[in-house]
């Protein structure tokens, strides 16, 4: 089987574009291609319009920061970012300049004469990061570079690595597995599986409108109702729902269905609305809570509609100390999918 | 007790040391002084040892000598300032020829499938399973004029026409060299394989993106890097090489004297221990100076622990 097969990416220049999906869905392999670590056995690499053929790294104008950093042991952090500078035949003055900018830029000012060893985690990061700007690359290459840093470290390195990309106006190509560091930092994202695209676009495109049941499923949580539809407009169905023993109205729709399709009717536990007395409303449905989860601050409610289980979000926008603030197991409550919040989707 | 033993760490730290510590007490650290008291002595006419405070037998070895042409009283002989010389230059030529032999195979053995690995490790441990000596005479056998080497030189210029008289190798330097470097490699490969292993492959490919070709990476990543193991190596290689006398013996021997076999022949032929542990104590301070500088110049070499 093959690790990357018939991968289509445009990537445009200056975009901070992101690689998403678990291990082994090609998205490491994709980067490696680029980097020229590996080359594809049929199809074209292209950077800045030339094809890049067997290329070797060392002549591409693309730098990476590895998941491990790699940094030289053995080196100087001065010495591990002058090192492609000193490949280029740069003069030593000129190296001095640049190496200083560049440890500024990654607030490691001062840094230069420690070892590798010497820096936590997250400073080895930032050297890593600046071995590979200071030789301002027409693209970079991350590879789940923050995957070794703890949580909250990460987060702030998100934002810092966000604004490093605006402010330098490099392409930076993303690798990752953890679908809120896609969204936070990219401007496009492509999100694998198998050695495929699953869909490519813009954090609210993938979020919002996901072009399948794999990525509604693999980016945020979904829940599934397995429906058929009964009328269809251009945009808009009318979808019949089993499980509900119900019909939803005005859904939109992906392209490519047609009346009397079976399909998944997809709608995100946040976009639940749930109430304990019944409004109005023609897509309002009879539920029973199972049980709830407080998570600090949202609490999940899974609820069951006529045997459909549900997950349903709600943050806590008031305090639930006292226990009656809050829907309990066993309650009887009402379920608004609002037809805008859902959507259709073609069965896999 | 045990359980005062099993609370008290540092009682369980010299218990444990202390087999080693009595075994290198008594055959190192009191043969060491024995061997420094007998240098200062003198040989009795029937080869017994004088204890007395001497310099007589360091001051021969450095070349000064009585025995004199034409009336003169004191001479500088040569002999043994040439012996020490001449094993010096022996332990650098052998430990540069298996550095050169051992790293490129370490490196291909590294660099291998990690299935294939274990295979090419193993053969090079299969030679240390036959005994030393043994080894040596096998060279002797592929060396000697009726030898190996000799017979299929002899076909090939046979075939070719070629009239050819059998190479005298045996008994040469170039023999007492090939031997050494033959003994001594699995020595070098073992620790330079071990520091090459250890290197991410990631680094090789951060060197790369960052522009180095093949051959920069080797020279400022690869090589740097692997120093630990090639300095162990020479650790292992240089030192007894500096000192064994089987090798030059066997394949040597009149012809190529070593201090290891100036040191043997004082004991048991010339029945003169004095001079004989003057000799050894001068091979370990040579031996230490040189380990010294070297190890100053590259460290310590910290995968001294072959795998």
């Amino acid at each position: 089987m093959a690790a990357v097969d018939h991968v289509t990416m445009q990537i445009k220049n200056g975009e901070f574009f992101s690689m998403l999906g678990s291990s082994g869905c090609g998205k490491t392999t994709s980067l490696r291609m680029i980097a020229g670590f590996e080359w594809p056995t049929d199809g074209e690499v292209y950077i800045e319009g030339k094809a890049m053929g067997h290329t070797p790294p060392f002549q591409r104008k693309v730098n990476t920061v590895f998941q491990s950093y790699a940094l030289f042991q053995h080196m100087t952090i001065f010495q591990n970012v002058a090192f492609g500078l000193e490949m280029e035949g740069a003069k030593e003055e000129e190296i001095k300049k640049r190496v200083g900018r560049a440890l500024d830029m990654v607030q490691l000012t001062g840094m230069d004469r420690r070892k590798p060893k010497q820096l936590s985690g997250g400073q080895q990061q930032r050297v890593a990061l600046a071995r590979a700007l200071v030789k301002t690359p027409d693209v970079l290459l991350l590879d789940e570079p923050l995957g070794a840093l703890d949580l909250k470290l990460r987060k702030e390195m998100q934002l810092e690595l966000k604004a490093l990309q605006q402010q330098l106006g490099i392409t930076f190509i993303y690798v990752t597995h953890d679908q809120e560091e896609a969204l936070t930092m990219s401007d496009r994202i492509a999100v694998m599986s198998k050695g495929k695209v699953q869909q490519m676009g813009t954090p609210v495109e993938v979020y919002e409108r996901p072009a399948n049941k794999f990525v509604a499923d693999f980016i945020g949580e979904s829940n599934f109702l397995e429906g058929k539809i009964k009328s269809i407009s251009k945009d808009e169905a009318s979808v019949f729902i089993p499980g509900l023993n119900a019909e939803l109205v005005g859904v939109p729709i992906s392209e490519g269905l047609v009346k009397g399709e079976e399909v998944n009717v997809c709608i995100r536990p946040e976009k639940v609305r749930i109430a304990d007395k019944h409004v109005v409303n023609q897509n309002m449905f009879h539920a029973r809570v199972t049980n709830t989860v407080y998570i600090g601050a949202d609490t999940h409610i899974y609820v069951d509609v006529n045997g459909a289980k549900l997950k349903v979000l709600e943050q806590n926008r008031i305090s639930r100390l006292d226990p009656k603030s809050f829907y309990t197991v066993g309650q009887e409550v009402w379920l608004m999918l609002m037809p805008e919040n859902t959507l259709v989707l073609k069965k896999d | 007790m045990l359980q005062r033993l099993r609370e008290n760490k540092s009682a369980q730290g010299t218990l444990l040391a202390l087999p080693t510590t009595v075994w290198l007490f008594v055959l190192l650290i009191i043969p060491l002084i024995l061997t420094l008291v007998v240098s200062f002595g003198k040989r009795s006419p029937d080869g017994n040892v004088i204890y007395s405070f001497t310099l007589d037998n360091y001051v021969r070895l450095f070349g000064y000598s009585t025995d004199c042409p034409e009336g003169q009283a004191s001479c500088f002989d040569p002999l043994y300032v040439n012996i020490l010389g001449r094993s010096l230059s022996l332990a650098f030529n052998t430990t540069f020829f298996v550095i050169s032999l051992a790293y490129p195979l370490a490196y291909f053995i590294a660099r291998a499938h990690p299935k294939q690995r274990n295979m090419y490790l193993f053969m090079v441990l299969i030679p240390l399973w036959t005994n030393f000596v043994i080894r040596v005479y096998a060279w002797m056998m592929l060396l000697r004029k009726e030898g190996a080497i000799n017979i299929i030189l002899g076909w090939i210029m046979n075939a070719l026409n070629i009239p050819f008289t059998p190479l005298e190798m045996l008994y040469t330097p170039g023999a007492v060299l090939v031997g050494m470097i033959y003994e001594f490699l699995p020595f070098m490969i073992l620790p330079i394989y071990t520091s090459l292993e250890k290197i991410d492959t990631s680094l090789y490919e951060a060197a790369a993106d960052l522009g180095a070709n093949s051959i920069k990476t080797f020279l400022r990543v690869t090589l740097p890097l692997s120093m630990p193991g090639v300095v162990a190596g020479t650790i292992l290689v240089f030192i007894p090489v500096m000192g064994t006398f089987i090798v030059s013996d066997i394949l040597g021997g009149r012809q190529v004297i070593l201090v290891g076999n100036l040191i043997q022949r004082q004991f048991l032929d010339a029945r003169d221990p004095t001079f004989g542990s003057a000799a050894s104590l001068i091979l370990m301070v040579l031996t230490l100076i040189v380990t010294y500088f070297y190890t100053r110049k590259f460290g310590f070499g910290e995968e001294i622990v072959v795998a």
